[in-house]
C-alpha cells in the first residue's frame, strides 16, 4: 500500500470584502435580486439579495454581508465587535439565515436565502454583485487548494460521530455504544 | 401588469387622516412617463390658480421616477413638488438617497399629500400597512435626529426617512426637506411639509418591482455600467477639474477650489476675490477636509461617490454634497472650518444651503446699510461667525429679525423698502441663484437663467460645455466621440465657438443655435426628472451615459411601452410645456423672465429680447411666453388650452391684452 495519500484539488472562489471602499450604494444588492429573479433579470428586490450591506451611514459603518447556511436553531450566545471605535450590531457579521433575525429570507415565504456565487450555465466569469461594485470592495478570487483523499468530504454520519468523540471521548463513546449494543 | 412602475399613488389627507391606496391610468405613464412628468398633471388637474402654498388645498407630492427601482444605475431621485411658498410658482426640488427605491419597493410610485394635520405628526409606510403616527415628541428635533428616532422607535433600521427640521416646521420659505446624504432643498418645498403638519415621512418596502423585457433591459444597464467605469478613467481634457468627470460636481473627493472660489462671489453675492486661492489656503483646507470627512458615499445603485460623511470634532456627524461646502464659508468671507461646522447645524435645521447663507449675509447687509438698527440684532455676538450662527438660530425659529429673513431676501426685502429691495439683487423669480457674477453674456445662459421652470442652476449645466475650448485641435478632440448629441449640427455649433471676434458670446451661439441648445438641455432635464434618473448621469455632465439616443430602448425595455426618438422628444415636449402652463396660469410673465441685473456686466437688451422672442416662437409660445392653443393641441394637452382660454389667456390671440394673473393677487396677500 503507498504511504503518500492521492493528492487532488479543489477550486476555492472567494470574494474579498474591502469594507474601506464600500461607499454604500448596495448595487450588489439590486443586481444579486435581480439575477437570481425568475425569469432571469425579470425584476429586483433587495429583500431578496443574498448580500446585505450593513449599513449605517452616520455611524460610518458599511459592511457587505453574503448569505450563508441556514441555521434552524439561534446560537445559545450572540456576538458583538468593535472594531476601530465602532460598535457594530449583535451578530452583524454573521451570514447564516438564522431565526433570530429577519435577514437572509425570502420576503413571502420566509425560505432563507443563500449565496451560489452566481452559478449559472455558461458560468459566469465573476459573480454579478463584484461586477456591479465599481469601486472594488468586491473582489472576486480563485484559488486552487489540495485536498488529500483523507479529506474527502465526510458523510453527515461521521461529522456527528467526530463532534462526540470530540465531546466525550472516543471510550466512552464506544463503551456507551456497546452498552446500547446489549440492550439492543 | 405593470412594468418598471407599480401602478399605484398613496393618497394621503392631512386631515381627515384618510389614506387610501389608488391606481393610476397607465395612459399617463405614456403621455408623461412619471416622476416630474406626471406629479405635474396631478397639480393641474387639482391644484388650481387660486390655491396658496400655505393652505390645506396645497399639494405636496413625493414621486419616484418611472426607472426608479429597477437596476438602471442612477435612477433614484425622489422629486418633491408643490406650490412654492417662494416664488408662488410650482416647485419641483429633487433629491438622491434612497427614499426613492424603497417606496417603489413598498408599491408606491408617488404620496400625495393634501391637507394639514392639526398636530405634528409623520407617515410611516410599510408596504401594504401605512399609518399616520403622533410626532409631538420629534417637534424641534434636527432632521437627521428625528429620522434616527423614528428608526428606533419602529424598529425598524431599514426604514429610509426624509424629515424636516425646525425650519420646516416654522415655515421657513428656504426650507428644505433632508434624507441622509440628500436632501430636496430648493424654493421652500419643506415649509409646506411643515405647514401640513409633517414631521417626516418614513418607509420600508420589500415588493418586487418588475421590468418588461428583462434580458434586453440588463444588456443596457450593463453597457451604462460599463460606460460609466471608462469615462471615469477618461476625465475630458481642458475643462475644470470639477466638470471633468460624471455625477455632481466632486466637491468632496477634490480639494482644489480655485475656481469656485475665484469666480464665485462672496458675501451676498458681492465680490470676487481673484486672487484669494493660494498655497497656503490650499494646503490648510487640504487638511481641514481630510480631517472631517470619513468616507465619500453614493446614493442607491450608483457607483459614482459624489457626497461625504462628515464629522466635525463636537458635532454630530452628517452628510453633504457638492457646492454646500463652499456656500457658509464664502457667504462669510471665512474658511473651510467654519463652513462644515456651521452646515451641520444648518442640515439638522433643514435650510437650503444656497439661499440661507445668502439670506444670511443680507441681514447683515441691512444693517451695515443702517436699513435694520443695532436693536434688531440685539444679542449677536461680535464674531463674524458668531453672527452667522446667531442669525441662523433667529431664522430658523422666525425670532426678531429672523422672522423677516425667514421668508427669503426677495420678501424680506419688500417688508423693508425700496433700499432693501436692491440689496435683494441675486434672485429669479423671488428666489435666490448662485453667487454668479460675470462679464459677457452667454446666449445660451441667459435662455436656461431666464426661462426656466426649476428657477436655478442645475436647469443651466449640461452636456453642451460651458465655454468654447480655446484651440480647434481641443475642439476636435471633444467632438470625436461626442455620440450624446442629438444631431451632428451641434458639433459644429461647439466647433466654430471661439473665445473672441465674431462667433464668441455673446451673439455666438446664434439666436437660432441657442434655443436649439437650451431645447437640447431642457429635453435632458425633463426626461430625468420623469425617469427619476440623476442628472449627474445624464444632463448635467458632459458626455454621460444616458443620452436621447439610448433612453428610448431603457424606457422600453424597462416599461414594454414601444418609444423612440421622436416619441421621447414629444413627451418631453408636453412635460415641459404642462410645466410652463401651470405657471402662466399662476401668473407667470415674460417680465418675471429676467436674470439679476447684475448677473453679466455687458448685457445687451435687443439681442436679450431678440433672444427671448426666438426662445418662446421654437416653444410654440406667444411673445408673452404663453403656450398656444396650436401648440398645446399638437401635444395632446387641448384639456391645457381650453382651461387657458377660459381663465381669459390670450392663446389664440398674441395681441390681446393679459388677464390679471392670479399669481399677483397671491403675491399681495403673501406680503402682507
Amino acid at each position: 500500500m503507498d504511504a503518500t495519500p492521492k493528492k487532488k484539488t479543489r477550486l476555492v472562489k472567494t470574494i474579498r470584502v474591502d469594507v474601506d471602499k464600500c461607499n454604500g450604494c448596495r448595487a450588489c444588492e439590486v443586481i444579486c435580486s435581480s439575477f437570481h429573479a425568475s425569469p432571469r433579470y425579470s425584476s429586483s428586490n433587495p429583500e431578496r439579495s443574498r448580500i446585505r450591506v450593513i449599513r449605517e451611514p452616520l455611524r460610518d459603518i458599511y459592511v457587505p454581508v453574503y448569505a450563508g447556511e441556514y441555521t434552524a436553531a439561534e446560537c445559545s450566545g450572540r456576538d458583538k465587535y468593535t472594531i476601530d471605535g465602532k460598535a457594530y450590531d449583535e451578530c452583524a457579521f454573521c451570514r447564516a439565515s438564522c431565526p433570530s433575525r429577519s435577514l437572509f429570507k425570502e420576503p413571502d415565504s420566509g425560505l432563507p436565502l443563500k449565496c451560489d456565487m452566481c452559478e449559472s450555465d455558461p458560468p459566469l466569469d465573476e459573480p454579478m454583485c463584484v461586477q456591479w461594485c465599481l469601486n472594488d470592495a468586491l473582489v472576486y478570487e480563485e484559488h486552487e487548494v489540495e485536498v488529500t483523499e483523507e479529506d474527502e468530504p465526510q458523510t453527515e454520519l461521521e461529522l456527528g460521530v467526530e463532534s462526540l468523540v470530540d465531546k466525550h471521548g472516543l471510550q466512552k463513546l464506544m463503551d456507551t455504544i456497546a452498552r446500547m449494543k446489549k440492550k439492543g | 401588469m405593470r412594468f418598471a412602475e407599480t401602478g399605484f399613488n398613496l393618497e394621503v389627507d392631512l386631515s381627515t387622516g384618510n389614506i387610501e391606496r389608488v391606481e393610476t391610468d397607465p395612459r399617463w405613464t405614456e403621455q408623461h412617463l412619471g416622476g416630474l412628468g406626471t406629479s405635474s398633471r396631478i397639480l393641474w388637474d387639482r391644484c388650481p390658480p387660486e390655491v396658496e402654498p400655505y393652505s390645506e388645498d396645497n399639494l405636496l407630492i413625493f414621486a419616484a421616477g418611472l426607472l426608479v427601482g429597477t437596476p438602471a444605475p442612477g435612477a433614484n431621485r425622489t422629486v418633491v413638488t408643490t406650490i412654492s411658498p417662494q416664488s408662488l410658482f410650482t416647485a419641483y426640488s429633487m433629491m438622491g438617497g434612497f427614499f426613492a427605491p424603497e417606496l417603489k419597493h413598498a408599491g408606491y410610485d408617488k404620496v400625495i399629500l393634501r391637507g394639514r394635520s392639526p398636530s405634528l405628526v409623520y407617515l410611516w409606510i410599510h408596504n401594504d400597512k401605512v399609518e399616520i403616527r403622533d410626532a409631538a415628541h420629534l417637534r424641534g428635533k434636527g432632521a437627521n435626529e428625528a429620522a434616527d428616532l423614528i428608526r428606533a422607535e419602529l424598529h425598524e433600521p431599514k426604514a429610509q426617512v426624509a424629515a424636516i427640521g425646525l425650519a420646516g416646521e416654522n415655515r421657513v420659505r428656504f426650507a428644505s426637506i433632508e434624507h441622509g446624504r440628500s436632501s430636496a432643498s430648493r424654493l421652500g418645498i419643506g415649509g409646506v411639509m411643515g405647514d401640513k403638519g409633517l414631521k417626516a415621512i418614513a418607509v420600508r418596502g420589500t415588493k418586487d418591482l418588475n421590468v418588461a423585457r428583462p434580458a434586453e433591459f440588463m444588456e443596457l444597464c450593463n453597457g451604462a455600467l460599463k460606460y460609466i467605469g471608462v469615462r471615469e478613467q477618461k476625465p475630458v481634457p481642458g475643462v475644470m477639474p470639477i466638470l471633468a468627470g460624471l455625477g455632481s460636481p466632486q466637491e468632496m473627493k477634490l480639494i482644489d477650489e480655485e475656481w469656485h472660489t475665484t469666480n464665485f462671489m462672496w458675501g451676498n453675492s458681492r465680490t470676487r476675490r481673484r486672487d484669494f486661492w493660494t498655497k497656503e489656503i490650499e494646503e490648510k483646507w487640504k487638511g481641514t477636509q481630510e480631517s472631517v470627512r470619513k468616507r465619500l458615499v453614493s446614493c442607491y445603485n450608483c457607483p459614482m461617490k459624489c457626497g461625504a460623511t462628515i464629522s466635525v470634532p463636537g458635532e454630530a456627524t452628517y452628510m453633504m454634497k457638492c457646492f454646500s461646502k463652499l456656500t457658509y464659508t464664502m457667504a462669510a468671507y471665512s474658511d473651510l472650518d467654519f463652513g462644515f461646522r456651521i452646515a451641520q447645524r444648518a442640515t439638522e435645521y433643514g435650510v437650503d444651503a444656497f439661499s440661507a447663507p445668502q439670506v444670511m449675509a443680507f441681514g447683515l447687509e441691512l444693517l451695515e446699510h443702517g436699513i435694520l438698527g443695532p436693536s434688531d440684532f440685539e444679542g449677536m455676538p461680535a464674531d463674524n461667525e458668531g453672527r452667522f450662527f446667531w442669525l441662523l438660530d433667529r431664522i430658523v425659529r422666525r425670532e426678531g429679525i429672523g422672522d423677516a429673513l425667514a421668508d427669503g431676501t426677495y420678501w424680506a426685502a419688500r417688508k423693508f423698502g425700496k433700499a432693501a429691495e436692491e440689496l435683494a439683487h441675486n434672485n429669479i423669480k423671488k428666489h435666490e441663484q448662485l453667487p454668479l457674477k460675470l462679464g459677457m453674456l452667454n446666449p445660451v445662459y441667459f435662455l436656461m437663467y431666464c426661462t426656466g421652470e426649476k428657477s436655478n442652476i442645475t436647469q443651466i449645466e449640461g452636456q453642451f460645455p460651458q465655454a468654447p475650448f480655446a484651440t480647434m485641435a481641443e475642439r476636435e478632440d471633444f467632438v470625436k466621440d461626442w455620440v450624446q448629441v442629438p444631431d451632428d449640427r451641434f458639433k459644429k455649433y461647439l466647433l466654430d465657438w471661439e473665445f473672441r471676434g465674431e462667433r464668441a458670446n455673446p451673439t455666438y451661439p446664434t439666436v437660432e443655435m441657442s434655443c436649439d441648445i437650451v431645447d437640447w438641455q431642457e429635453r435632458m432635464h425633463h426626461i430625468d426628472d420623469a425617469l427619476g434618473m440623476c442628472a449627474g448621469l445624464s444632463s448635467f455632465p458632459l458626455k454621460p451615459p444616458y443620452h436621447i439616443h439610448n433612453y428610448p430602448a431603457f424606457i422600453s425595455a424597462a416599461t414594454g411601452i414601444e418609444v423612440d426618438e421622436a416619441g421621447l422628444t414629444r413627451i418631453a415636449r408636453r412635460n415641459r410645456t404642462l410645466l410652463r402652463a401651470l405657471n402662466v396660469r399662476r401668473g407667470l410673465t415674460r417680465d418675471d423672465e429676467r436674470p439679476p441685473d447684475d448677473h453679466w456686466k455687458k448685457r445687451f437688451p435687443d439681442l436679450e429680447q431678440k433672444l427671448l422672442d426666438a426662445y418662446y416662437k421654437f416653444k410654440g409660445w406667444n411673445l408673452r411666453g404663453i403656450p398656444t392653443g396650436k401648440s398645446l393641441n399638437e401635444l395632446d394637452l387641448g384639456f391645457v388650452a381650453e382651461d387657458l382660454r377660459k381663465r381669459g389667456f390670450p392663446i389664440d390671440d398674441d395681441t390681446a391684452p393679459s388677464p390679471q394673473p392670479s399669481g399677483a393677487a397671491a403675491e399681495a396677500k403673501a406680503a402682507s
